[in-house]
């Protein structure tokens, strides 16, 4: 496929970006911060999102989506970067939603898809528990009861819980090789769900499960079963991440150009300083670099090409390597006012580390793009 | 059979029957290639013949127009020709500057009367041209060159000196700039001229550069001479025709970063060692190797997009700006890491069992890239203030 966005796509961009800058930017994301709010994204905003069909650009038609595919997603994700757009966009819609498409019997996708597209349940993804993204070593446990199972362990890093009505939580069946993943409702018996702020002034949160009971449909497809779905859908999840990271790599970017533009230190704009241009010239070339491969990318996943490991994991490592130059020059290339609050340019530079983080970080994607690559 | 089809087939049965079976084999390096001129270099007769039938239909320059010795292919034909000289492994009947660079600013900015005594030549492989661009003391700074041209009624007198001038040694002719006014702004009073190498006031001595022997010379003017109807544009305005091929030198400079065929981090693995999951052993070198790969592979994204962009008339954006800074620093790590890899095997620098030094030479050689054609420097002041609208200082 070209590596071109058609008129359709560019609309929506277009539309998107119109959207969040006016409901949904740094200014409303200050606002809800300084609120101490636990939710921290604003459900009315959401709502209008949902409307818009937002939530179901991915889920294929049959399941109440428009199925417009990841590339779709993916444009819109770059606009919330650019914005800093706080909503359950990324949990439930990129992440969810792509793992029960993925991994569900047809019962469990017709009951649960057409919800997320209409934005009336909201899941979470309950998988990392240590200090970082380990998708192979899991603690967590499930045993079979009478119909049911019966979970114990503890989860970090769960986006948006405390909203969440549903976490899928990845655990090991005994007497399975391969992970499972269980819906668990929020309110269930044994499960506490502790939020956390975190850095980028989102809500994340941690889980207990202390026995907590499931009946026999909370078993997502197969028992033992969920370890190619889980793969691909963090894939996905990983570039949608990347989308998201070349958005707000992008915006910082650019901020801080308009700066170098207009700030005068020893009677000259400090742009004319060639310390200062080169060093922007080179992070231009990287974010072109970054967005050929955020789109590529995006295109496998709506091709089904047979490399998307490692263009996930080369998109993730490339954005988190861009994103993180691009949001530490932006603070130092703005001097004194960079390190203020007032400032807008730090809530980039916050948000960009946990993006980065989650689903695995540099360190992480680089290995495994090594180890695909055969070395 | 649609026409297209049509070609193809056409073009199969004529190239099976005339490309000889020793020109079937890829080409080894740029000398392998046949680049014609009065004192061709000729290491197999074949290449003669190849070339010949190949120019007889047009096909050395197959998007050129017909008049002017070219196949007049449009650019699914030419894509067709390409395919089906790539299926038999065919190599390039003719690669010279004059199909290369002059060609493309000829048929941009001369004149019926230039095109047509200058580029039926260059598709016949008749004379090979090279390219009189960088001075001693303008090489960033192109446009003080000081090469003077003096106006002597029907012809120019050229007095001055050219250096990195590339085969000068076995060009025929020179496209040459010169500066025929100084008077104004340093931008304003330069021509491009065209003139005959084989006379008594040029000079060419080669350069020899720390990688070894290079196809690089310098040229001396004294008293050369240069016809006015060899003027190309208007006299004065040739910093504009040196400026379009200065955009076509950086992009074939560019594709320099992407020649590999072999992942470095697996021949890393059978050389250094893996451990018992194959990873390279060496995790600093394996981290190296890593971020290498993933750039040059996201680079070769990036040459991918923009080309999809201007097809599909979004123009040619900022991006390729990029490429000349980019593609040169990724073959120069690419180089390095080569060396890093290979070991001991990489530092000959003569004899067979060092394969006559070609690794530490193109190491060597490599360091160039990002100089010549404009250097990393100035592609990035020019990133800077063009695209990024950063003010002068």
């Amino acid at each position: 496929m070209a590596l071109v966005l058609n008129e359709e796509q560019i609309m929506l961009k277009d539309s998107a970006a119109g959207f969040l800058a006016e409901k949904a930017a740094v200014p409303q994301l200050r606002a809800l911060r300084d609120s101490g709010s636990e939710t921290t994204f604003d459900a009315a905003v959401w709502r209008e999102m949902v409307e818009m069909g937002w939530a179901s650009i991915a889920i294929p038609e049959a399941f109440g989506g428009l199925g417009y595919g990841y590339t779709g997603l993916g444009l819109v994700l770059e606009q919330v970067g650019r914005h800093l757009s706080n909503s359950p966009l990324e949990s439930a819609v990129l992440v969810s939603a792509t793992l029960i498409n993925e991994l569900g019997s047809e019962a469990q996708k017709q009951q649960w898809l057409p919800a997320i597209a209409a934005g009336e349940t909201q899941f979470s993804l309950a998988l990392q528990e240590g200090a970082h993204h380990n998708p192979q070593q899991l603690a967590t446990t499930a045993r079979r009861e009478g119909e049911g199972y019966v979970l114990n362990g503890s989860k970090v890093l769960v986006l948006d819980a405390p909203s969440a009505q549903q976490f899928l939580v990845v655990a090991m069946l005994e007497g399975s090789e391969g992970p499972s993943v269980f819906a668990v409702p929020a309110d269930a018996a044994g499960l506490t769900v502790e939020s956390r702020a975190m850095v980028d002034s989102r809500a994340a949160g941690a889980l207990m499960l202390d026995n907590v009971s499931v009946g026999a449909d909370a078993l997502v497809g197969e028992a033992g079963a969920a370890g190619p779905a889980l793969e691909r859908t963090l894939d996905i999840a990983n570039i949608g991440l990347a989308a998201e990271l070349l958005g707000l790599s992008v915006e910082a970017f650019e901020r801080t150009v308009a700066y170098l533009q207009e700030r005068k230190q020893f009677g000259r704009i400090i742009g004319s300083f060639q310390g200062l241009q080169h060093r922007a010239a080179e992070l231009f070339a990287e974010l072109e670099l970054a967005r050929s491969i955020v789109l590529k990318a995006l295109q496998a996943i709506d091709e089904g090409a047979d490399n998307l490991p490692l263009l996930a994991s080369a998109a993730k490592a490339k954005l988190c390597e861009v994103a993180q130059r691009a949001s530490n020059e932006a603070v130092q290339m703005h001097g004194g006012i960079g390190m203020t609050d007032e400032c807008e340019i730090g809530f980039f530079i916050k948000r960009a580390r946990v993006a980065q983080h989650t689903f695995g970080d540099y360190n992480y994607h680089l290995d495994r793009f090594a180890q695909l690559g055969g070395f | 059979m649609s026409e297209l089809e049509q070609f193809r087939a056409e073009t199969r049965a004529w190239l099976e029957a005339n490309c000889p079976q020793s020109m079937r084999t890829p080409a080894r390096g740029f000398e392998d290639i046949y680049n014609g001129g009065r004192k061709p270099e000729i290491d197999h007769p074949d290449q003669k013949v190849w070339c010949d039938r190949m120019a007889e239909r047009g096909w050395t320059v197959p998007t050129w127009p017909k008049e002017y010795g070219g196949g007049g292919l449009n650019k699914e034909e030419a894509k067709v020709l390409a395919q089906e000289m790539a299926r038999i492994s065919a190599r390039r009947p003719l690669d010279s500057f004059g199909i290369s660079m002059l060609g493309p600013a000829l048929l941009q900015f001369g004149s019926e009367e230039q095109k047509k005594e200058h580029l039926p030549p260059i598709a016949r492989g008749e004379i090979r041209w090279c390219q009189g661009y960088s001075e001693p003391n303008a090489g960033s700074d192109l446009a003080s060159l000081a090469t003077r041209a003096e106006d002597q009624g029907d012809h120019y007198l050229i007095n001055g000196q050219k250096v990195w001038t590339s085969y000068a040694d076995k060009a025929d002719w020179i496209f040459c700039l010169v500066r025929t006014d100084s008077s104004g702004s340093k931008h304003e009073g330069i021509s491009f001229v065209l003139f005959d190498m084989d006379q008594p006031g040029v000079t060419v001595k080669p350069i020899k550069l720390i990688s070894g022997s290079s196809p690089f010379c310098e040229t001396f003017f004294d008293d050369a001479k240069a016809l006015k109807k060899n003027l190309i544009g208007e006299e004065g305005k040739g910093w504009t025709i040196a400026k379009y091929l200065l955009t076509h030198e950086r992009e074939m400079i560019s594709g320099f970063g992407t020649m590999s065929r072999e992942s470095l981090g697996q021949r890393a693995a059978k050389i250094v060692g893996a451990d018992a999951s194959g990873r390279l052993a060496n995790g600093v070198l394996r981290q190296n190797i890593a971020q290498y790969q993933l750039d040059a592979m996201v680079f070769g994204y990036t040459m991918a997009r923009i080309g999809d962009e201007a097809k599909a008339g979004q123009g040619l954006g900022p991006a390729s700006s990029i490429f000349k800074y980019y593609g040169t620093e990724l073959n120069k790590r690419r180089n390095e890491l080569n060396l890093a890899v290979q070991g001991e095997v990489a530092l000959g620098w003569d004899g067979d069992v060092y394969d006559g030094g070609q690794l530490s030479r193109d190491w060597l050689r490599s360091k160039g890239n990002s100089i010549e054609g404009g250097t990393t420097e100035v592609q990035l002041n020019i990133i800077a203030k063009r695209v990024l609208g950063l003010p002068d200082a």
